[in-house]
């Protein structure tokens, strides 16, 4: 099959609002309870400049437009990021993290998707890809 | 970070049965819009067993390898320094409710660059068959004495 995808493509671009409580919530379904994702004064003591989202919070999220288009056509065979910058949560704003997402590389039942994703108008993740298989 | 570590391969983690509610419940935590993450008669239309984990998912179960890692007395690795430097993931199939994954930890590399240090491994992951379903590589920089 073709997947009627082009290199270059925006497949979507959404923004997804954090607040202290979708860090709670990522804690309790992930397991990973280290307090500089809930307490500012932990965070402080150890040079940080408040509560931060969980990386693989950030991650995962990342990749749900991706998901979204991918429906139920096909399946992801790797995702990979690297953590640049961390997301700081403000206890009241909380954060706005966008992720675009766009055609990077498109095979004959295969594709790559790159994202963007940033947070204050900085990227908080490098080369965020996923790679997927068409059925 | 002792670089000795290299090629060191730990005890299996498991098995770790992935139910149907920590699905539904991680699915939640990362913002899942598609179906087959949340609701088990859409992913069983899709030709899945039960509902389908999200592709992080399997990031629970490498986190009870990396205990292994960090806890070895000749690491050295000092927790309150660790940060996420790197994550990936290579999946031969999907995770759904249901799989008994059994993860094996080995660590492929150890640098020093300044005064960080940065250990990759890999966590893999294989089903009740043994068959390989997915490897969760992971690079953690350990920061240096400020």
């Amino acid at each position: 099959m073709t997947t009627g995808l082009t290199v270059g493509e925006t497949i979507s671009t959404i923004t997804i609002h954090l607040d202290r409580g979708s860090l709670v919530r990522y804690a309790g379904a992930s397991g990973d309870f280290n307090p500089i994702h809930y307490r500012d004064d932990i965070a402080q003591s150890v040079g940080l400049p408040g509560v931060l989202a969980h990386g693989m919070l950030t991650m995962g999220l990342a990749i749900q437009p991706a998901l979204e288009f991918l429906g139920t056509r096909g399946r992801v065979i790797d995702y990979g990021v690297r953590f640049t910058r961390p997301v700081l949560v403000d206890a009241e704003s909380g954060a706005d993290v966008t992720v675009e997402t766009k055609v990077g590389a498109v095979m004959d039942d295969a594709a790559r998707f790159d994202l963007t994703v940033t947070f204050g108008g900085e990227t908080v993740l490098g080369k965020a890809q996923v790679q997927v298989v068409f059925d | 970070m002792n670089p000795e570590l290299v090629g060191r391969e730990f005890p299996p983690v498991g098995p770790y049965l992935v139910g149907r509610e920590k699905v539904r419940e991680f699915a939640r935590a990362v913002f899942a819009t598609n179906p087959i993450y949340r609701d088990v008669d859409a992913a069983r239309a899709a030709g899945h067993a039960d509902v389908v984990a999200p592709p992080t998912f399997p990031v629970v179960i490498q986190e009870l390898t990396l205990a292994q890692l960090l806890a070895e007395p000749d690491a050295n690795i000092d927790f309150s320094r660790v940060v996420h430097g790197d994550q990936r993931f290579q999946y031969s199939r999907n995770v759904v409710a249901g799989d008994e994954l059994t993860a094996t930890l080995s660590v492929s590399s150890v640098k020093t660059l300044g005064g960080h240090s940065m250990v990759t491994s890999e966590s893999v992951m294989t089903d009740a068959n043994g068959d390989h379903v997915v490897t969760a590589i992971s690079t953690l920089v350990v920061r240096g004495d400020d």
